[in-house]
């Protein structure tokens, strides 16, 4: 297996009632996390994480154009979102709608920004929800599934740290 | 998918800032209502029906002490709120592992680039 250089965890902060902050540091350049998040063929290979396998990924990267991400769950549902392009700075930030398709009259709005030093890129994912109830719905959409596996897998980590 | 009634839960009962308020207020051990209501500069049925809505969902114990209520805080309801979190971080972890992988093979991908142009 090839040896990845691994920056560490995701890390996930609610800023206000309606928000929520996800950040991330890559050793990449930044123009190189771009294309990886904006690249259909690429996004295929890491949107669904370790949940599922991605069977669309839909991209046009113009303002007002749409995007469509639909990946197959390990528990057989498929989990869908969609959205719209709002604003692209190619390698610094893309915002955009993002609808939950499960709950399609919600939309949220998220804002991607690369930020690069010495070569590393910090991702950050600010999403903006109307209202508290609908971000906390987020944040168990399509993850019921996962919620059980995802502390078993945590379990075994801890324990394999013991 | 139902919703779960205003204050039928953890998520719901500290969605209210004053009842966070009241949760700070007990972090440091067991309060009479008293207390609760001179810190927080509220009215004593205010923090009453906070603390009603704290009981229900198991967030505060309650005990009798000659006249007195005495509140404590009870932190395992909270749980929830910390898994759900931690499982939303752990599939954004998930996520940015493969693309990780991902982003090295860009960068090898470019390397090789730069190396056939000199």
């Amino acid at each position: 297996m090839a040896i990845v250089t691994n920056s560490g965890k995701a890390v996930v902060t609610l800023p206000t009632d309606t928000q929520i902050l996800i950040t991330r540091e890559f050793d990449a350049p930044k123009h190189l996390v771009y294309k990886a998040w904006t690249t259909p063929e690429l996004i295929r290979r890491w949107w669904a994480g370790n949940r599922g396998q991605v069977t669309l990924a839909e991209v046009d990267l113009r303002v007002g154009g749409t995007w469509r991400y639909v990946m197959v769950a390990n528990g057989g549902f498929e989990v869908a979102f969609h959205g719209e392009y709002r604003e692209i700075v190619p390698n610094e930030r893309v915002v955009s709608t993002e609808i939950f398709e499960a709950i399609p009259d919600v939309e949220a709005v998220a804002t991607n920004t690369f930020t690069e030093t010495d070569g590393r890129t910090t991702l950050t994912i600010l999403v903006q929800h109307p209202s508290q109830e609908t971000r906390d719905g987020h944040i168990n959409s399509g993850m019921e599934g996962g919620m059980n596996e995802a502390m078993d897998h945590l379990e075994q980590v801890a324990l394999s740290l013991a | 998918m139902a919703r779960a009634a205003t204050t039928a839960d953890a998520f719901n009962a500290v969605a209210e800032p004053r009842r966070r308020q009241v949760l700070d207020a007990l972090v440091g051990g067991e309060r009479p209502v008293n207390d609760i209501v001179v810190l927080l500069g509220l009215t004593q049925p205010q923090v009453s029906k906070h603390l009603r809505v704290l009981r229900d969902v198991g967030l505060v114990d309650v005990r009798d002490e000659g006249r007195q209520r005495m509140y404590r805080l009870n932190g395992r309801p909270l749980k929830p709120i910390h898994d759900w979190v931690k499982d939303y971080e752990d599939s954004w972890s998930e996520r940015f592992d493969r693309l990780d992988v991902v982003l090295d093979e860009l960068k090898e991908m470019e390397h090789e680039d730069g190396d056939s142009d000199e």
